[in-house]
């Protein structure tokens, strides 16, 4: 069932400290591909059948008011299949 | 004179934050996060705490619970708002203050008596310090760090809309060394560390913090 997603991240310019102590513990357990590492939310949410554009613009007002901050954060809405 | 000590669930503060008003001259009334009514208070403390669990981000939730409807409202009409930590997040996202407060720097939750320098005493909650005046209270939070754009801190530090900085080494990556800022007004203050703990000596470092408490009463008198 397709559901829409909401992802949300830091702004590229506030700091991360979650993604930095996942960046530092990556290369001690031999994981040697990152570079940097960001960590943010990812929402899934259902409707009732599949969802239509009013429900998507619905949810871009509700990431903008609740699920993210966007003080510091960004989001994008998605429908994904 | 009234001031409200808001309970949210989840709220650890609130007893002590009542104590401190009680201790500062004022009455102290407890509201309810989903109570619908000020009950006729003339100000209102938002106490520390993990309000609705911190889920989805500190003070998110809280912001739509009933009760702070009113408090935004009244606030914008100039009532005195002082949010203690958790508190200081629900101004935040109740943008009643700019900027957010993230993860501390180095992702430990700190526990500690913390100087601070005042260095705004023009706003309702500060009017009893000394300009400039060095006070040790406890700061206690894992999401401490004050974060806004480089647009915002030119403004707040403009403004003179920082109230008190961290002194000495920054605990928890709060730019400029920010540990409370206050609104356009100055009726509504936000600060991170914790005055209602340190208003007794026996049981705080300080009886230092019991000065934003008493501040309240004489921007009632004026």
């Amino acid at each position: 069932m397709a559901k829409i997603v909401v992802d949300v991240m830091l702004k590229p310019e506030i700091l991360d400290p979650q993604g930095n102590a996942v960046a530092s513990a990556l290369p001690r357990l031999g994981f040697n591909f990152a570079k940097s590492v960001r960590q943010g939310k990812r929402f899934e949410i259902e409707v009732e059948g599949e969802p239509t554009p009013a429900q998507v613009a619905e949810v871009e007002r509700a990431a903008e008011v609740l699920l993210s901050n966007p003080v510091i954060e960004n989001f994008v809405v998605r429908v994904e299949k | 004179m009234r001031v409200g000590v808001i309970t949210f669930p989840g709220t650890l503060d609130d007893r002590d934050a009542a104590r401190a008003v009680v201790a500062g001259g004022a009455e102290a009334v407890s509201l309810w996060h989903g109570d619908a009514d000020l009950k006729s208070v003339d100000a209102v403390v938002l106490p520390g705490g993990f309000s609705y669990g911190d889920y989805l981000r500190c003070g998110a939730i809280s912001r739509f619970a009933p009760v702070m409807e009113l408090v935004i409202e009244a606030a914008n009409k100039g009532m005195p708002v002082l949010g203690i930590c958790n508190g200081f997040q629900v101004l935040c996202e109740s943008h009643l203050l700019p900027g957010a407060l993230t993860r501390n720097s180095d992702l430990h939750f700190l526990c500690r008596d913390q100087e601070i320098e005042v260095v705004n005493n023009q706003t309702a909650w500060t009017s009893s310090f000394k300009q400039g005046e060095k006070i040790v209270i406890p700061l206690k939070n894992g999401e401490g760090s004050f974060q806004c754009d480089d647009q915002t801190l030119a403004m707040l530090e403009g403004e003179g809309r920082i109230i008190a900085r961290y002194v000495g080494e920054n605990p928890n990556g709060s730019r400029n060394l920010i540990a409370g800022i206050t609104n356009e007004k100055g009726n509504v203050v936000g600060l991170m560390p914790h005055p209602e703990h340190a208003i007794n000596e026996l049981t705080g470092p300080s009886a230092q913090g019991l000065g934003f408490f008493t501040s309240i009463l004489n921007a009632m008198v004026k």
